[in-house]
C-alpha cells in the first residue's frame, strides 16, 4: 500500500500544477465582476459613516447657529480655522506651524516612549510569564499601577528628570508599559506544553527558546497588549503636552484655550481622534501580519 | 543485545501533598531495530513511561540506559512524535523540520547538506510537495507525517511515538501505519509506540508490552509477535498467528485487566 502511495505522489504533482495553471486563465474574465463587487463593498462601508457625519454636522449647525451659543457652529469653525484644516503643514516660524507638523512632533515623542515601553514590556512580561512566583508576586502590583492615570505620574516625573521633554516621554512609557507586560506574561504562560517539549527535546537554549518559540507563540497576546498600549500613549501624550508645553498637538489645545480660539480646539480634536484611530489600526495591521497562521490549530 | 534498558523504574507524582504512584517496578530490555508497542487502558501510565524514556519527566527510582548511558534529560537522540503533532503553526512544513535540523546538525553539516537532509526526510514521509505550506493548511494525517519527518530528521537512536495515530480517522491511520512500517524497514529504526489500538499494536510491533491498570501500573505481560516482515494488513486479516496475538492482547485487556472505572 505504501508503495502505491509513493507511485501516486509524484504523479499527482504535475496534475496539481496543471490545475493551478488552468485556474489562472479564467481570472481576467472574472475581473470586471470582482471589481464592481469590491466597489460595491467599499461603497457599502463608506457611505453610511459619511451620511452620519453629514447628519451630525447639520444638527450641530442648527444647535449652535443661534446668536449667543457658547460653542461655534461648523460654519464658524470653517471660517475661523479653515486654514488649519486645509493646510496641515504650513510653517510661519516662531512655533506657528500647521497641525500636521504638531502631530508629527507628538508622534515622535510617542514613538520613543512607546518604543521603550514595547521593548521593556515584552522582555519583562516574558520573564514574569516564565515564573509562577514572579507572576503571583508582581501581578497585583501591576494591576494597581496600570490604573494610575497618566497625568498623576507627571509631577513625580518632572521632579525626577527636571526637564519637560524626558518627563513627557516617561509619562508615555509608564502609561503604556503595563498592558504590554501583562499581556505578554499571559501569552507566555499560555504557550502549550507541547511546544515546550519540542524545545526541550531539541535542547534549545534560553535565547533560542525566546526568539524561536516564546515570541512567536505569544505574539497574538503581545500585539493585543501593544494595541492597548499605543492607545494609552496617545491619551497620555496629549495630556502631558498640555502641561509641559512645547509645540505638540496637546500644547496647541491648551494654548488655543488660553486665547479662546474654540474653533482651533475643535479642529485639533478631530486631528487627535483620526491619528489615534490610525495608530490603533496600524498596530492591529502589523499584528495581523506578524501573527498570521499563529492562531488556530 | 540490549540497546535500551529500563531497570526497576518507579514513578510517583507529588501533588498538593498527596503522593500518587503511577508506575511500579517497570523493567524492559529493548534490542536495536526492535519495534515495541506499549498498550493499556487510559490512565495506566503509558504516556508517563514514554516521557520517562524521552527524559521529559524524571524517574523516581530505578534507571533508564540507552547504549549503556544513563538517560537524564530530553535530547534529540530520543525523538518524540507527539499525539497532536505539535508542529509550530507559525512555521512552514520545511521550517518546522529545519528547526530540528539546524539545531542538531548546525555544526556538522553545511547549509546545502542540511537542505538535502530536510528534503530527504520530507520525501520519506511523502510531504516534500507541501514544504511551503503552514500546518493550518494541511490535513491531520499530513501534519502527523511532518511530525514524523521532524523526528526522523534528528537522526534519533530511538524513535518514541506517543499515540501517533490516535487523532486520525481509520483510513488515514492505516496509510500512516503502512508508511511507518516502510520507513522502519528502510532505516532499521528502533521504535517505541504507545497505542490503545489492538490491531495497530499487533500489525506494527515485534513485541507488545501490556500494562496493568493504574495506580501503580506494572508491565503485566510481554507478547512477542512472530510475524514475518514486510507485513500486509490484508493478508494478515485471516492469519492464524495474527489472530492468536490479537486474541491474547484482547484477553489481557478485557478479561484479566478490565478497566474498572467508568470512562
Amino acid at each position: 500500500m505504501s508503495a502505491n502511495v509513493q507511485r501516486l505522489a509524484p504523479a499527482t504533482m504535475p496534475d496539481a500544477k496543471a490545475a493551478a495553471e488552468v485556474f489562472a486563465l479564467p481570472t481576467p474574465a472574472t475581473r470586471p465582476g470582482s471589481w464592481s463587487k469590491t466597489l460595491a463593498s467599499i461603497a457599502a462601508n463608506v457611505v453610511p459613516p459619511l451620511v452620519v457625519v453629514a447628519l451630525i454636522l447639520v444638527i450641530w449647525q442648527i444647535l449652535c447657529a443661534t446668536p449667543g451659543a457658547s460653542l461655534p457652529a461648523p460654519s464658524q469653525v470653517w471660517a475661523e480655522a479653515g486654514e488649519l484644516i486645509v493646510s496641515p503643514f504650513f510653517d510661519y516660524g516662531q512655533g506657528d506651524i500647521g497641525l500636521g507638523l504638531r502631530v508629527l512632533i507628538s508622534l515622535q515623542r510617542v514613538a520613543i516612549g512607546f518604543g521603550i515601553a514595547a521593548l521593556v514590556g515584552v522582555t519583562v512580561g516574558a520573564v514574569i510569564g516564565q515564573s509562577i512566583w514572579a507572576m503571583r508576586g508582581l501581578d497585583p502590583i501591576f494591576q494597581i499601577l496600570r490604573t494610575v492615570p497618566p497625568l498623576a505620574w507627571l509631577p513625580l516625573s518632572l521632579a525626577a528628570f527636571m526637564d519637560s521633554a524626558p518627563s513627557a516621554i516617561f509619562v508615555i512609557f509608564i502609561t503604556s508599559v503595563w498592558p504590554v507586560i501583562i499581556n505578554t506574561a499571559v501569552g507566555v504562560r499560555n504557550i502549550p506544553q507541547d511546544y515546550r517539549n519540542v524545545a526541550r527535546i531539541l535542547q534549545l537554549n534560553q535565547v533560542e527558546f525566546f526568539f524561536k518559540i516564546m515570541i512567536p507563540a505569544a505574539a497574538p497576546y503581545i500585539f493585543t497588549g501593544l494595541r492597548i498600549g499605543v492607545g494609552l500613549s496617545w491619551l497620555a501624550i496629549v495630556a502631558a503636552e498640555m502641561l509641559t508645553g512645547g509645540v505638540g498637538i496637546g500644547f496647541f489645545i491648551w494654548d488655543a484655550w488660553n486665547s479662546s480660539r474654540l474653533s482651533d480646539i475643535i479642529v485639533a480634536l478631530v486631528y487627535i481622534g483620526v491619528v489615534g484611530f490610525i495608530l490603533d489600526r496600524l498596530v492591529a495591521a502589523v499584528g495581523a501580519f506578524v501573527t498570521r497562521g499563529t492562531t488556530a490549530n | 543485545m540490549t540497546y535500551l534498558r529500563i531497570e526497576n523504574v518507579d514513578k510517583q507524582f507529588d501533588r498538593a501533598g498527596q503522593r500518587s504512584e503511577v508506575l511500579k517496578d517497570v523493567s524492559l530490555d529493548i534490542a536495536r531495530g526492535e519495534v515495541i508497542s506499549i498498550i493499556g487502558h487510559s490512565g495506566c501510565g503509558k504516556s508517563t513511561l514514554l516521557n520517562l524514556i524521552a527524559g521529559l519527566t524524571e524517574v523516581s527510582s530505578g534507571g533508564i540506559q540507552l547504549e549503556g548511558r544513563e538517560v537524564n534529560g530530553p535530547g534529540p537522540e530520543r525523538a518524540v512524535v507527539f499525539q497532536n503533532h505539535s508542529l509550530l503553526p507559525w512555521l512552514t512544513v520545511y521550517e518546522n523540520v529545519n528547526l530540528a535540523v539546524a539545531k542538531v546538525f548546525g555544526k556538522t553539516k553545511t547549509g546545502s547538506e542540511r537542505h538535502d537532509w530536510i528534503m530527504q526526510n520530507l520525501d520519506l514521509v511523502q510531504m516534500s510537495h507541501a514544504k511551503d505550506k503552514r500546518p493550518t493548511e494541511i490535513s491531520g494525517g499530513m501534519k502527523q507525517r511532518v511530525g514524523i519527518a521532524r523526528a526522523l530528521a534528528m537522526q534519533p537512536k530511538i524513535l518514541l511515538l506517543d499515540e501517533p495515530f490516535g487523532a486520525l480517522d481509520a483510513l488515514t491511520r492505516a496509510h500512516l501505519q503502512d508508511a511507518v512500517m516502510d520507513i522502519q524497514k528502510r532505516l532499521g529504526s528502533t521504535m517505541i509506540m504507545i497505542t490503545h489500538d489492538v490491531d495497530e499494536a499487533v500489525l506494527l510491533s515485534d513485541r507488545i508490552v501490556m500494562m496493568t491498570n493504574g495506580p501503580s501500573a506494572r508491565i503485566g505481560e510481554v507478547l512477542p509477535v512472530p510475524l514475518e516482515r514486510p507485513r500486509n494488513r490484508i493478508e494478515l486479516a485471516g492469519d492464524r498467528t495474527y489472530l492468536k496475538c490479537r486474541e491474547a492482547v484482547l484477553k489481557f485487556l478485557y478479561e484479566r485487566h478490565r478497566f474498572v472505572e467508568a470512562a
